[in-house]
C-alpha cells in the first residue's frame, strides 16, 4: 500500500472550517438544521402515536391473527418513529420528555381506536398517504431521510394493502360492518386535508430537494383512495370542515391521554435506564 | 364475508419455504376466513416478514392424511429391506442437498 500524502496545512484548516468537520456521513449533520429536525420529528411523530395507538388493541382484536397484524404493523412503525426521531436528535428524549405542544404529528394518528372498522379507516387513509410519501421520500437530497424512508416504504405497503383489504370487506360485508366503515371513515375524513398542508417549514425544505410536496399526489391519493372505497361499496364521505394545527403542536383532546400511558414511566423515573 | 366470528374461520395448514431452502415444510396453522387472508396471517405469524420466502396455505380440510392405525402396515415392511436404502454409496463432496 502506497503511503498517503501528507495533509497540508492549509487543506486541514479548510477541513476544520467545513461544515461536519469533512467527516463523510456525519450522524449530526441534519441537527445543526432546524427545518430538518423539524421535519423529521413531523415523519418520527406521526409513526410513533400510530405506532402507540395501535399497540392499544394487543390482546383486543378480533382475532389472534388480526391481533398479530396488529401488533406487526406497529412495531414496524415504531421502528420508522426510532429512525427519524434519531436523526433529530435523541429518540428516547423526543419521545418521553416532550408534552403535547412539543408533538408535531398529524391529527390523524391520534384519533382513538374506536372500533375495528375505525381503526382501519385510521389505517388505510395514513398508511395510503405515508406509501405515497416514503415512495418519493427515497429520493431526497438529505442521504440519511431517503434512506430512512427506502427501507420503510416496503413495510408501508404492505400495511396499505391490508388496510384497504379490511375496507374492503368491512365494507362490502355485512349490513353492519358496511355501517362501521361508513362511521369510521367520517370519523376520518376531517383529518385529511392537513396531510396536504403545504407550510412555510415544509415549503422551504421542498425547494431544497429534502422533503416532498404532498400536494404533489394528492390527486393520486383522492384517487387510490376512491378505488378502494368503490370496491367496497362505500360512497366517499362528504368533505367537512378541515382540522389544521398538529405541524405546528396543536392538536386534539386525545393526544395528552395518549402521552400521559406512554410516557409515564420515564416521567416517575427520569433517570431510569431500561 | 358470511362468517364474522373469529372462531368461525376455518383452519388453514402453512408450508414456508425458506430463503435458500429446498422445499416447503410445514410450520403450523392459523384461521382465516379465506386463502387471501390465510396468506397474510400466515405472513405475520410465520416468516416474520423475511424477504424471499415462499408460502402455501391449504384448507386444513383438503388435506388427507394416512391413518395411525394402519401405520404398521403402511410403513413398517420397508424397514427390513436394506437393499431398498441408498445407504451404500459414499456422497462425493461437490453434491448438494441429498
Amino acid at each position: 500500500m502506497p503511503s498517503l500524502p501528507t495533509i497540508e496545512k492549509d487543506v486541514e484548516q479548510r477541513a476544520k472550517s467545513a461544515p461536519d468537520h469533512g467527516a463523510f456521513d456525519s450522524a449530526t449533520a441534519g441537527q445543526h438544521d432546524p427545518a430538518v429536525v423539524d421535519y423529521c420529528q413531523r415523519l418520527g411523530d406521526d409513526a410513533l402515536i400510530l405506532g402507540q395507538r395501535l399497540s392499544e388493541w394487543c390482546g383486543h382484536a378480533p382475532a389472534l391473527e388480526v391481533d398479530l397484524s396488529l401488533a406487526n404493523i406497529a412495531l414496524d412503525l415504531i421502528g420508522q418513529a426510532t429512525n427519524f426521531l434519531g436523526l433529530a436528535g435523541n429518540a428516547n428524549e423526543l419521545a418521553f420528555h416532550r408534552d403535547v405542544l412539543d408533538w408535531k404529528n398529524c391529527w390523524l394518528v391520534e384519533q382513538p381506536n374506536g372500533d375495528f372498522a375505525q381503526t382501519m379507516a385510521r389505517q388505510f387513509l395514513f398508511s395510503t398517504w405515508q406509501h405515497m410519501l416514503y415512495d418519493r421520500l427515497a429520493g431526497s437530497s438529505d442521504q440519511r431521510i431517503a434512506a430512512v424512508a427506502a427501507k420503510a416504504v416496503k413495510e408501508v405497503a404492505y400495511h396499505r394493502e391490508l388496510a384497504a383489504d379490511w375496507v374492503i370487506r368491512l365494507g362490502d360485508g355485512t349490513d353492519e360492518s358496511a355501517r362501521r366503515m361508513a362511521e369510521g371513515l367520517d370519523w376520518c375524513w376531517r383529518f385529511l386535508p392537513e396531510l396536504f398542508e403545504l407550510d412555510e417549514t415544509l415549503q422551504a425544505l421542498v425547494d431544497r430537494g429534502i422533503a416532498v410536496n404532498p400536494q404533489s399526489f394528492e390527486d393520486d391519493y383522492r384517487q387510490a383512495i376512491g378505488a378502494v372505497l368503490a370496491e367496497a361499496k362505500l360512497a366517499t364521505p362528504p368533505e367537512q370542515r378541515p382540522i389544521l394545527g398538529g405541524r405546528r403542536g396543536h392538536h386534539s383532546e386525545h393526544l395528552g391521554h395518549l402521552l400521559a400511558v406512554m410516557q409515564y414511566l420515564p416521567r416517575t423515573y427520569p433517570d431510569a435506564v431500561w | 364475508m358470511s362468517e364474522g366470528k373469529g372462531h368461525d374461520w376455518p383452519l388453514w395448514e402453512v408450508f414456508v419455504r425458506s430463503k435458500g431452502g429446498l422445499s416447503h415444510r410445514h410450520v403450523g396453522s392459523v384461521h382465516a376466513p379465506d386463502a387471501e387472508l390465510a396468506l397474510r396471517h400466515a405472513r405475520d405469524t410465520y416468516t416474520r416478514r423475511l424477504e424471499g420466502v415462499s408460502l402455501w396455505v391449504v384448507p386444513s380440510s383438503a388435506i388427507v392424511a394416512s391413518d395411525p392405525a394402519q401405520s404398521g402396515e403402511m410403513f413398517e415392511p420397508a424397514e427390513d429391506k436394506i437393499y431398498r436404502h441408498p445407504t451404500f454409496y459414499d456422497i462425493p463432496d461437490v453434491v448438494k442437498h441429498i
